[in-house]
């Protein structure tokens, strides 16, 4: 049902589409980065495709790969009824990528969470911060090589009983990595 | 005391202590599920009330009895601390479920092992959420220690032995009298960076 529309991106901007995939009724289009702006614009006014509707813009880290991240746009046309899954690859050592907050208002704080917890940058963000994490917080805890318990605490008793986290870390190099 | 004496020798702590036990004022910290679990506590089935403990009052400056009901982040650990310095004392505190105790079955970056990280605790009720029957327990056990003028158990577990059982109550957490707050440079990991 939703071929449609990706045949309809990848007609009309056939350059910016690096490649498409179609599974189990689930389109996908690997979009160049440059140019990821662009083809949102597209599928936001082209009245063929009308995707009014964000429903989510998250990352995901592949750690090892190189490009390492992946920023994933999911969008809905609430006229059409169909769907749209948009990737674009993003490299570790420049994670920068186009803000879609000019096209829609949910993208700001979905990209503010990208930003806190994958550490990608979007470019012409009004208010790129940290929105889950405090600010305080160092580093970017979804990102696959944070620690798993990599706690920052905001405020400690002196007199706490002490956690886990020095044993974990003891047992890192350990593929065993429960406390016994 | 004869039988038609009319009145009760006792000292004047003993009954303090018994008023206070059965007229506790809660603070319901309500952050996660265990919240559903406190709510039937307090419905007519299980019934709190009977307790004496049936009054939640929605500011700490009027409450006594600290109920941390759920999951603590460490984002949220300052603003528990700030909810138990706004009430006054004297006042008691129940870790109501096993986040609240030690985290659950959180072993992450953003979950606090257990609010007695920040706060003196001095009930632990245990469970998933835990049954109202084991938070009535945990309760009753918190009206013993009450009648028995027993401090903060976090305390008591510290060198006391030299302190009179009428202060105790008032010690500061600390034995050496330190403040709770944390400095600046305390607050983060050794050279501020975890990666």
């Amino acid at each position: 049902m939703s071929k449609r529309a990706l045949d309809i991106v990848a007609g009309k901007a056939p350059e910016a589409i690096l490649e498409t995939a179609s599974y189990l009724g689930d389109e996908m289009a690997l979009v160049e980065r440059s140019r990821i702006l662009e083809v949102l614009q597209l599928c936001k006014d082209d009245p063929e495709l009308d995707f009014r509707m964000l429903t989510d813009l998250t990352v995901v880290d592949w750690l090892g790969t190189d490009p390492r991240f992946e920023v994933v746009y999911l969008l809905y046309s609430l006229q059409h009824k169909h769907r749209l899954r948009l990737k674009v690859a993003v490299p570790e050592d420049d994670p920068v990528i186009d803000s879609a907050t000019s096209l829609w208002m949910a993208a700001n704080w979905a990209e503010r969470e990208a930003w806190d917890l994958y550490g990608i940058k979007f470019r012409g963000h009004p208010d790129l911060r940290r929105i889950l994490m405090y600010d305080e917080f160092v580093g970017h805890p979804l990102r696959k090589d944070y620690p798993q318990n990599g706690r920052q605490p905001l405020l400690r008793r002196p007199d706490a009983t002490p956690t886990d986290d020095e044993t974990t870390r003891l047992l890192e190099t350990s593929h065993d990595r429960r406390v016994e | 005391m004869t039988d038609n004496a009319g009145y009760v020798p006792t000292n004047l702590q003993a009954a303090v202590n018994w008023a206070q036990k059965y007229s506790l004022f809660t603070y319901p910290f309500a952050t996660a599920c265990c919240a559903m679990e406190f709510m039937s506590t307090m419905g007519g089935r299980y019934d709190i009330a009977r307790f004496g403990a049936e009054f939640p009052r929605f500011t700490p400056r009027q409450a006594d009895l600290l109920l941390v009901v759920g999951t603590i982040t460490e984002r949220q650990a300052p603003i528990l601390r700030r909810v138990y310095d706004q009430m006054v004392e004297p006042k008691w505190v129940m870790a109501f479920g096993v986040c609240a105790s030690t985290g659950g079955f959180y072993q992450n970056y953003t979950v606090m092992p257990g609010c007695d990280q920040v706060i003196p605790v001095d009930i632990y009720v245990p469970g998933c959420p835990p049954r109202p029957e084991q938070v009535l327990d945990g309760l009753m056990a918190l009206q013993r220690r009450i009648q028995d003028h027993r401090g903060h158990a976090q305390v008591e577990l510290g060198n006391t032995a030299q302190i009179s059982m009428k202060d105790r109550r008032h010690l500061p957490v600390h034995q050496d009298g330190t403040s709770m707050g944390l400095s600046k440079d305390e607050r983060m990991p050794k050279d501020g960076k975890v990666l």
